[in-house]
């Protein structure tokens, strides 16, 4: 069965979307220690795209698109850099937060009391929240390109 | 790395360094099979090397605790009120932990032969450890939230190993898995929020702590919600049915590691009523546990009886030797509550029955997978004579049939027999139960062996058993006799200084925070 | 002293119980297990839930009272794992209409 997917209205205005999606899903991930969201919503946010194509280009023309070893490679990643930063601080304790207030990488000291937001601020947590995102971007879309490949057949 | 410097953060150490070898294995899957295995194994080998540091130094210097991300590990309240997630290692966590991860490495070092023809193998190594770390971080987690993450990371993970086969069997099997787990999950949830509710905490010990001070309805309808959430994935008699759907459609090796996890919620139930909920028990819970434990044994016996496939019978079997430990750990509680003194004993023919129980169950297993690997036979009623061909599958067979039954020169009959006497004082017709349901299982299971090894010789194609197959059911049937034969040893080494902990509230309270 | 939301929480939890076990089409399951984990996040979040108080939000934060954050902290991460339960759930159903071609548990059954 060959799915071409929609009219090309459809796909002009999704690969319009992607530069807003992505933007606001890495704002979303980027501010996860200031504001509500961080990693998880904000990659939901930015695989909300993967979902779009897929419905626009139909299931042929998104696996030209969208590689699906690719993603898998990236959840990977994504898991094991967050381990990596959670282990990084194992010298005081597992998951320690050896970069808060050390004033260097994402270490600014931050005064006490209400204030309007430091964003290089929080030591690691910035950091597990990108990887977070990656993760979380890649394994939703695989979900769902895997979701909608399904033919029926079991021969995979 | 200092031997010092890993048994200080092995609590960590025991959960994060399988979900490393998780993430990373389909990474070296990339690279090549041969590889990924030298990786799984050797990870899995590190975390059985911590643990096993773990449960020696908790066994000679008492409980250890472990905040996560603290300044200092033992820092589990800094401003006076506990805010981290923390790990707590005692005897009773520890055995469990040390019994979890042997039973995962002795599942990969099987798999590595039965697995080595089939396709997908990245992802099933990644489920595989994802739910060695989560049985783990449910043997460890002090806390009740990371209680309930752990509990879902391991409902979801074996659930995606039952369906590894991906037959509309094994769907099936692990569909009605996942809806038992998920409701049992949300019900726990539930349960955890009432108690956040009324206490704003979540550390199991500070709220074990205020529960004492003082106690009301509210925890009780906690602890109801909390008991039959852990219930349902423990698979006793009510919600037993996906119990032998699920080990029978799960690969053998990945159905020893479902009994474990069974187990494990077992033992979090019991954690959470010997240690934390003291003050609300009473006698009902006990008595619903006696009562549940004895219906196990009769349902899963009188199930068991007309089955065809070996690893369902066998899952039927397995809610039966659920029963017996309900039963044992029941006895104890109501026993507490009346002060006649078997509590100790009961609870410790609970707590052994348990772990021999995984022994034995997966020694059943292994060797039924082990008759499916050679001869690619399903049912049994094909089979006859297989001991003229496979002399080695026989004596497993006879080892764990003895095992499984109770009779004497093997584990099942030290905690069984402890389990009878103490249940013997509650109620004689309990212990009537219990004795006749191992005469019944006994009877079923020279029934197959006699018709799967015996009589003439078999004719079809035995392809040869591999070594390292043959090496994993070696040392099941070596701990299997051992504590069979010296049952005073392994109660006193390791099975007494876990019921201690269980029951030493104060000692755990006054550790944690 | 109840408030409008246990009632609410108790509402779902029920339906979604009822879905659970009374319902034979395995996506309505699946939409059942949704619906208690809905009741049970609901449950979660009220339980922090302050009169008059203000998002937790420490940035530009006015001095008053903030409803509790860890509830809300719980509430996500239930939200995360009941994700990847449905998604899983899903997955087996689209796999099991390859089998059984129908959705109705009644038919089809394979396990006796």
């Amino acid at each position: 069965m060959s799915d071409e997917g929609m009219s090309v209205i459809v796909k002009t205005v999704s690969c319009v979307l992607v530069v807003p999606t992505v933007v606001f899903g890495l704002y979303v991930i980027m501010h996860g220690h200031l504001t509500p969201g961080g990693g998880f919503p904000g990659g939901a946010v930015m695989a909300t795209i993967v979902a779009l194509f897929l419905v626009a280009y139909g299931k042929d023309g998104s696996r030209k698109i969208l590689k699906k070893d690719c993603l898998s490679a990236a959840e990977s990643i994504g898991l094991l850099l967050f381990a990596a930063l959670a282990f990084a601080g194992i010298s005081v304790t597992f998951f320690s937060n050896f970069l808060a207030n050390t004033g260097n990488w994402f270490g600014t000291v931050i005064p006490f009391g209400p204030n309007p937001g430091y964003l290089v601020s929080g030591g690691v947590l910035p950091l597990m929240n990108i990887a977070v995102g990656i993760e979380v971007f890649a394994a939703l879309s695989a979900i769902m390109i895997l979701m909608f490949s399904y033919s029926g057949d079991d021969s995979k | 790395m200092s031997v010092e410097f890993l048994i200080e953060h092995s609590p960590a150490l025991a959960i994060a360094l399988p979900l490393v070898a998780a993430f990373a294995a389909p990474l070296f899957g990339k690279l090549g099979s041969f590889l990924r295995n030298l990786w799984v194994l050797l990870m899995l080998a590190f975390t059985e090397l911590v643990v096993l540091l773990m449960g020696q130094d908790v066994l000679a210097n008492g409980a250890r605790v472990y905040a996560l991300g603290a300044s200092v590990p033992s820092l589990t309240s800094p401003f006076g009120f506990p805010i981290r997630i923390v790990l707590v290692a005692d005897a009773m966590s520890a055995l469990f932990a040390v019994t979890a991860v042997s039973i995962a490495l002795l599942a990969f070092i099987y798999s590595w032969k039965y697995m080595s023809d089939k396709g997908g193998v990245d992802k099933f190594y990644t489920l595989l450890l994802l739910l060695t770390a989560a049985m783990a971080g449910l043997c460890l987690t002090g806390d009740f939230f990371t209680l309930f993450v752990f509990l879902e990371v391991s409902s979801i993970a074996s659930a995606g190993l039952v369906a590894y086969n991906r037959s509309g069997k094994s769907l099936e099997a692990a569909f009605k898995y996942t809806v038992v787990s998920a409701v049992g999950a949300l019900f726990l949830l539930f349960g955890v929020g009432i108690l956040y509710g009324k206490y704003h905490l979540l550390n199991m010990a500070a709220i074990a702590a205020e529960m004492a001070i003082s106690s009301s309805f509210l925890d009780v309808a906690a602890l109801s919600m909390l008991a039959s959430a852990l219930l349902l994935k423990s698979g006793a008699f009510p919600v037993h049915m996906w119990k032998p759907d699920a080990y029978q459609q799960a690969p053998v090796n990945v159905t020893i590691m479902l009994v474990t996890t069974a187990l494990l919620s077992l033992y979090v139930l019991f954690r959470i009523c010997f240690t934390i909920f003291v003050p609300v028990m009473g006698s009902t819970l006990g008595w619903l546990a006696v009562v549940l434990g004895a219906a196990s044994i009769f349902v899963g016996v009188t199930m068991a009886l007309p089955q065809k496939n070996l690893r369902r019978l066998i899952g039927y079997a397995a809610v039966a030797e659920v029963g017996y430990i309900l039963m044992g750990v029941g006895t104890s509680m109501v026993s507490i509550s009346r002060m006649d003194g078997f509590a100790v004993q009961a609870l410790s023919g609970g707590v052994f029955h348990m772990i021999n129980d995984v022994l034995d169950m997966s020694l059943i297993f292994l060797v039924a997978g082990g008759i499916l690997y050679v001869t690619k036979k399903q049912d049994i009623t094909e089979l006859s004579g297989l001991g003229h061909r496979s002399g080695f599958l026989t004596v497993m067979f006879a080892i764990a049939l003895l095992a499984i039954s109770g009779m004497p020169p093997m584990n099942g009959f030290a905690s069984k027999l402890l389990i009878y006497e103490s249940v013997y004082f509650l109620n004689p017709m309990l212990a009537i139960i219990g004795i006749a349901g191992s005469m019944m299982m006994l009877a079923l299971f020279v029934k197959i062996f006699a018709s799967v090894f015996l009589g003439a010789p078999y004719r079809g194609i035995v392809a040869p058993l591999p070594l390292s197959m043959a090496f994993v059911m070696c040392v099941l049937a070596f701990f299997i006799i051992v504590f069979g034969l010296f049952p005073n040893v392994a109660l006193d080494l390791i099975v007494t200084p876990a019921v201690q902990a269980l029951l030493g509230k104060a000692a755990y309270i006054g550790g944690v925070i | 002293m109840i408030s409008i939301h246990f009632v609410a929480v108790a509402l779902l939890i029920s339906l979604g119980i009822y879905a659970v076990v009374f319902r034979r089409n395995l996506i309505k399951i699946v939409m059942g297990i949704s619906v208690i984990g809905s009741g049970v996040n609901l449950f979660l979040v009220s339980l922090g839930y302050r009169e008059g108080g203000i998002a937790p939000i420490f940035t530009n934060a006015p001095q008053t009272a903030m409803v509790l954050p860890v509830p809300q902290a719980l509430t996500l991460t239930s939200i995360v794992i009941g994700l990847a339960v449905t998604a899983l759930m899903l997955s087996f159903t689209i796999m099991l209409y390859g089998h059984w071609k129908s959705l109705d548990t009644r038919k089809r059954r394979l396990l006796e």
